[in-house]
């Protein structure tokens, strides 16, 4: 139930012995994971499982109480501008300022990660291709739907090709057209070797994307195992099912 | 430093788009300058008292008004989480405080600007000493938005920000204010550049030892 994936030089993320305390309630106990480059791993967990204190410890927001996280060899605490360069975060919070618009907002967080003016066009044009909304460009944030707000925010996650990227409920939102794009976008991601670190609640969707699953529960990780070791989907429900209700 | 300009650049194109905070300060300003007005209409044909009571009146009007725009400096950024996205996007935190603070300032200078044309129109009162005046409220602003920025970010993550901004604010701009006014009413009462040397020098000095401070816990100011 546990894959040996502590340890090894090709890792990108590596935890070990993280621990996290808000106030007198721990939230993490004693993660233990890493993550090779260019895999991809669903993280699963019930409500109150610590899965956004985890993604907020990683994505250099929080620091940790106890252990160490490093990503790309660099370490949250001490490194976290160089780790901020290489991440990408897609949340269930756009990060989208209502009053810019689509193109505005892209080109603000280009901008940001220090992005060449003639290259960032590009990607502009090229991401708001992509997600389809290249027709509500000009339109202010405020004005879009939902399902626009999140399609801009998964251009806004890859505008500067992040080599790590989470994925805190990406399909939020998403109509079935919108899961398609995203998809493929994922699947592209993986012949540029992106890691990816999914959370999610919808098991049946996230589960074709990973090749790894790990299943976290009161602020411990209950279940890590490698996609082809476990059988299909159902069976993996399942095991979730038994894990959380125990 | 290129970081900070970008943020101010973004929070001035979405301010001067919608005029929210803009106009708020705006008619608080007004309102101040006009209940002053009326209260004191009986010695508007005096100018020396007017003179004396100039430099209180412009300095509440533009420190309350100031108030109500950074309350909403950071709190602004909540909206759809854009707080971690800023923090997600600039490799060194101290970047996004030095982009609101310039963003606010040269909000709090616009108003300044239009207010004091009203000002003496409202309160029939020629200004002396102009240069020296506007040496004196860029300084001042400067100190004040210093020490706002930074409360500003510190209480963001509160529900009662809106209360606990002005009470912890305002103790601590008291050594901003004093000079500014000293001076503002030494420059009314037909002073110029010379006779407020001290109080420029004492404003710089805050506005450093300000800025300064502010640098040095502002990456603990806004963490969650």
């Amino acid at each position: 139930m546990f894959a040996d994936n502590v340890g090894s030089m090709d890792d990108v993320i590596s935890v070990k012995n993280l621990s996290k305390s808000i106030g007198n309630h721990q939230v993490l106990k004693n993660i233990c994971f890493s993550v090779k480059k260019g895999s991809t791993v669903a993280i699963y967990g019930p409500n109150g499982a610590g899965k956004t204190t985890l993604f907020k410890i990683l994505s250099t927001l929080w620091t940790p109480t106890e252990g160490s996280v490093a990503i790309n060899k660099f370490d949250v605490s001490t490194d976290s501008s160089n780790i901020r360069k290489s991440i990408g975060i897609l949340s269930h919070e756009t990060f989208l300022y209502n009053d810019l618009t689509a193109e505005e907002n892209l080109c603000f967080y280009g901008q940001m990660y220090g992005i060449d003016n003639d290259i960032l066009d590009k990607r502009i044009e090229y991401f708001l291709e992509k997600t389809g909304i290249t027709y509500r460009a000009t339109d202010r944030v405020s004005e879009l739907s939902r399902g626009m707000k999140q399609r801009l925010s998964i251009a806004r996650t890859l505008i500067h090709e992040p080599q790590v990227l989470f994925l805190d409920e990406p399909y939020t939102g998403l109509d079935q057209n919108a899961v398609n794009v995203f998809e493929n976008i994922l699947k592209e991601l993986d012949s540029k070797k992106t890691t990816k670190l999914i959370v999610s609640h919808n098991i049946e969707q996230s589960f074709k994307l990973c090749d790894r699953a790990i299943i976290l529960d009161k602020g411990k990780i209950v279940f890590d195992d490698l996609k082809k070791d476990i059988s299909d989907v159902g069976s993996f429900k399942q095991t979730y099912k038994n894990l959380i209700n125990s | 430093m290129i970081q900070s300009l970008r943020i101010a650049l973004k929070d001035l194109k979405s301010e001067f788009r919608t005029k929210q905070m803009l106009n708020s300060m705006l008619v608080f300003s007004l309102i101040v300058i006009v209940i002053f007005s009326i209260s004191f209409g009986n010695l508007l044909n005096r100018s020396q008292i007017i003179g004396q009571l100039a430099p209180g009146v412009l300095w509440i009007s533009f420190t309350f008004a100031g108030t109500l725009g950074l309350s909403r400096s950071f709190a602004a950024e909540l909206e759809n989480g854009c707080l971690d996205g800023l923090k997600l996007c600039s490799f060194n935190w101290n970047s996004i405080y030095i982009g609101k603070m310039l963003s606010s300032t040269i909000l709090m200078i616009t108003i300044e600007l239009i207010i004091i044309p009203l000002f003496i129109v409202f309160f029939n009162f020629n200004i002396q000493g102009i240069h020296g005046l506007f040496i004196i409220l860029v300084l001042g602003t400067i100190g004040y938005i210093s020490v706002g920025t930074l409360l500003s970010a510190l209480t963001v993550n509160i529900r009662t920000r809106e209360i606990l901004l002005p009470v912890l604010l305002l103790p601590l701009i008291i050594p901003i204010l004093l000079p500014a006014v000293l001076a503002t009413g030494k420059l009314f009462s037909g002073g110029n550049i010379t006779d407020v040397f001290q109080e420029i020098r004492l404003l710089i000095v805050y506005d450093i030892i300000f800025f300064v401070i502010a640098q040095l816990v502002f990456e603990y100011a806004i963490q969650d």
